[in-house]
């Protein structure tokens, strides 16, 4: 099994210790992992912005790294949503589709593809759980609110093997962030407003950390915990479960 | 189409909902209030829908019964109309917000009226009927009474269901003691909804129309229903001689049977009620009465003939997506500035009037809960996405950004830019965050920016991987 890593932008240049984790984790599972030194971003940040139009050479150039793998795995669901969704290309559209069906974010490649059952790991802390929406709603990784369906959550499934790891519950468990994108700065007092009513639900339940599988959402959140000087922390769940026992 | 042109004056409209949403967010307990109580709706819809087990069966039913419906709208209006018209029923068409207004004040001005009573209609609120005939010396009086709050008020609703949701017992009081003599500082809801009936009694008794709005119209029977929970369609249309009855095209349903379907979805999620206290059938005039219904379009034929967006035509106006939105719940309903609120107005408006309304399908992170609480799942976050791009694409989206996204564009197709602009960040960061952490950074306003790492993940790999497959 081929598997390339996908390590989207911001993680690279912001959050490179969540691609080391990411890394480790996934070759202690014995997976066999490349990293395409090459690639840049999924041009979710132009698209979403409706500049869907200027991505096409971010599409091929994503499409000239990632060809040819068994699996893309990435410790994001908003930039594997991205990539499902919208990643094409005229000259190469058959590839651009064999893409789409193969890019998965982390914990679904550990659920479903993995089937892993254990993980050797310790995490002697409260933590919650941010259900990042596109991972969420997009990827179907865990059961939205919405829908009258039985619950289950591939992230929560993986944060129970950790030993250790108390996991809190939320009044609102899938309420959004306020980060989306562009929408940040584009609709601060808005973005910032739903970013700190998601932190105080995590809070009152006395978090220590607040995993997820999205570190946008986490630098969002981290941001505001920063200034507001709290001692909880913003972890992504790869940094968890890739610590040892 | 055209592409992006940077305009200024479009720059300044994409940022209305952000201005508004900033000064509604001002008095942040306020905030904290609007988003609980909204919330809380949310919640009993979910504790009503759960009560369904074949609650997503229904959905679906409800969902391919509407686009039956639009696949084959010109026959079933067609059908409707013959019917309705069998019944006794006059029926008219109106190709727009303007003909729709100017049908119904000739019915006033025919029978020599200038009072009405109106229920709550959505789509004269969209044609800015009440304005239309104010200027024509016509007094209306909205009867539902959250609407009354705000016509009171002379604003337009926040919220579709729940048109005053933005008012708080203590103003409706305030509001109420300036308007109809009730004592100052009482704000027990009980006395002034007991208030209210009176006040709107008298205007029930003394006005000869009654204006009503349609939930929905069945084809096969030439009738219409009416959801209110006050009974104030009811009480205006049956103490008055004539009626009219306002509705988009897209109201129709097949059958009498499919009001099985969305009688049990809408009101469980509107509110979390199981049904509202009146479904009111409409079906033929009575004795002496004459009935008026009057078919409009007003943008909405030409939305059938786009496949991106059509199906917002689906929509049943039960509100749920607003009360699921958290950007709706901590912006308010006006920070819309259009009839319509929330994430089902935000792919409505640009419909009509692309440019007086491009900011709105930016007011929106794309979480998708909207679609999914959707009782005939339209495809709303997909479609604000949607929206986006055609916006951008006719220009309609201002300079700053669009040269930034093309320089965005540039730098993340070139991995040799893109490691450039990376480190080149990183380091300003690291080593002169002044220039980063400043008033013009609307990211640094409430929030730390990330801390900089140093070494990218791709620095780290090629010093720590030799197995990589570059």
């Amino acid at each position: 099994m081929k598997v390339a890593l996908f390590i989207p932008c911001y993680v690279d240049q912001f959050y490179p210790h969540v691609g080391v984790a990411t890394l480790e984790l996934l070759e202690k599972l014995g997976v066999n992992v490349s990293y395409p030194e090459k690639q840049t971003c999924c041009g979710q940040p132009m698209a979403n912005s409706g500049f869907e139009h200027l991505t096409d050479a971010c599409c091929d150039h994503f499409i000239e790294n990632f060809s040819g793998y068994d699996y893309i795995v990435s410790p994001s669901g908003s930039c594997v949503l991205h990539i499902k969704d919208h990643l094409h290309s005229v000259p190469r559209e058959q590839e651009a589709t064999q893409i789409r069906g193969k890019v998965l974010e982390l914990t679904e490649f550990l659920v479903d593809i993995l089937k892993v059952k254990h993980i050797k790991s310790r995490f002697n802390h409260k933590v919650g759980l941010h259900q990042s929406c596109h991972g969420q709603r997009g990827l179907k990784l865990s059961q939205m609110s919405e829908l009258i369906s039985l619950p289950f959550s591939k992230p929560e499934a993986l944060l129970q093997m950790v030993s250790g790891l108390e996991l809190i519950s939320l009044d609102r468990k899938d309420e959004c962030c306020g980060f989306g994108g562009t929408f940040c700065v584009g609709e601060e007092a808005v973005s910032v407003k739903m970013g700190k009513d998601r932190i105080a639900d995590h809070l009152q339940y006395g978090a220590e950390f607040i995993t997820g599988n999205d570190m946008s959402c986490l630098m969002h959140l981290e941001g505001i915990l920063r200034r507001q000087k709290s001692s909880t922390q913003v972890i992504h769940i790869a940094e968890i479960l890739n610590t040892s026992s | 189409m055209t592409t992006a042109t940077g305009n200024k004056s479009h720059a300044a409209t994409t940022s209305d909902h952000a201005d508004l949403a900033g000064k509604f967010n001002k008095d942040e307990p306020r905030v904290d209030w609007h988003d609980q109580t909204l919330w809380f709706i949310r919640k009993k819809r979910d504790k009503a829908a759960w009560q369904i087990p074949e609650w997503e069966e229904l959905r679906e039913a409800a969902s391919q019964i509407k686009n039956n419906v639009l696949s084959n709208l010109r026959s079933y209006l067609l059908e409707f109309e013959r019917n309705a018209q069998q019944n006794g029923i006059t029926v008219h068409w109106a190709a727009d917000a303007e003909e729709h207004n100017r049908i119904v004040y000739d019915i006033l001005e025919k029978a020599g009226i200038d009072k009405v009573v109106k229920s709550k209609s959505m789509l004269t609120e969209e044609c800015h009927l009440n304005e239309y005939l104010a200027a024509k010396g016509v007094e209306v009086i909205d009867t539902d009474l959250g609407e009354r709050i705000v016509q009171l008020a002379g604003e337009p609703p926040s919220h579709i269901v729940l048109p005053c949701i933005h008012w708080k017992k203590e103003e409706i009081g305030q509001l109420f003691s300036e308007h109809l003599g009730t004592p100052e500082g009482n704000s027990d809801p009980q006395f002034l909804t007991a208030a209210a009936r009176i006040h709107l009694r008298q205007h029930f008794m003394s006005s000869r129309l009654a204006i009503t709005g349609v939930n929905f119209a069945v084809a096969e029977t030439g009738e219409f229903v009416v959801c209110t929970n006050e009974g104030n369609a009811d009480l205006g249309v049956q103490l008055a001689d004539i009626h009219i009855a306002c509705m988009g095209i897209e109201k129709i349903i097949p059958k009498r049977k499919h009001l099985g379907v969305f009688l049990r979805l809408l009101a469980r999620s509107a509110t979390g009620q199981p049904i509202t206290t009146y479904s009111s059938h409409f079906r033929r005039p009575r004795k002496g009465q004459t009935m008026h219904i009057v078919l409009v379009d007003n943008g909405r034929s030409e939305r059938l003939g786009s496949a991106d967006f059509r199906n917002a035509l689906k929509c049943i106006r039960c509100g749920a997506c607003m009360n699921t939105c958290p950007v709706y719940r901590r912006s308010g309903g006006h920070s819309y500035h259009y009839a319509i609120a929330g994430p089902i107005g935000a792919i409505l408006a640009p419909g009509l009037d692309m440019k007086k309304h491009a900011d709105l399908p930016f007011a929106s992170t794309l979480c998708g809960s909207c679609s999914h609480v959707c009782p005939v799942k339209i495809d709303i976050h997909d479609q604000l996405y949607r929206w986006r791009q055609v916006l951008t694409q006719n220009g309609h989206v201002g300079f700053l950004k669009t040269t930034s996204m093309k320089g965005m564009s540039a730098v993340l197709s070139s991995h040799n830019l893109y490691q450039f602009a990376g480190s080149a960040g990183r380091w300003l960061l690291k080593h002169l965050p002044f220039l980063i952490n400043n008033r013009f950074n609307a990211w640094y306003k409430q929030r730390e920016m990330p801390r900089s790492p140093g070494k990218s993940f791709g620095e780290w790999y090629r010093a720590n991987r030799k197995h990589g497959d570059e």
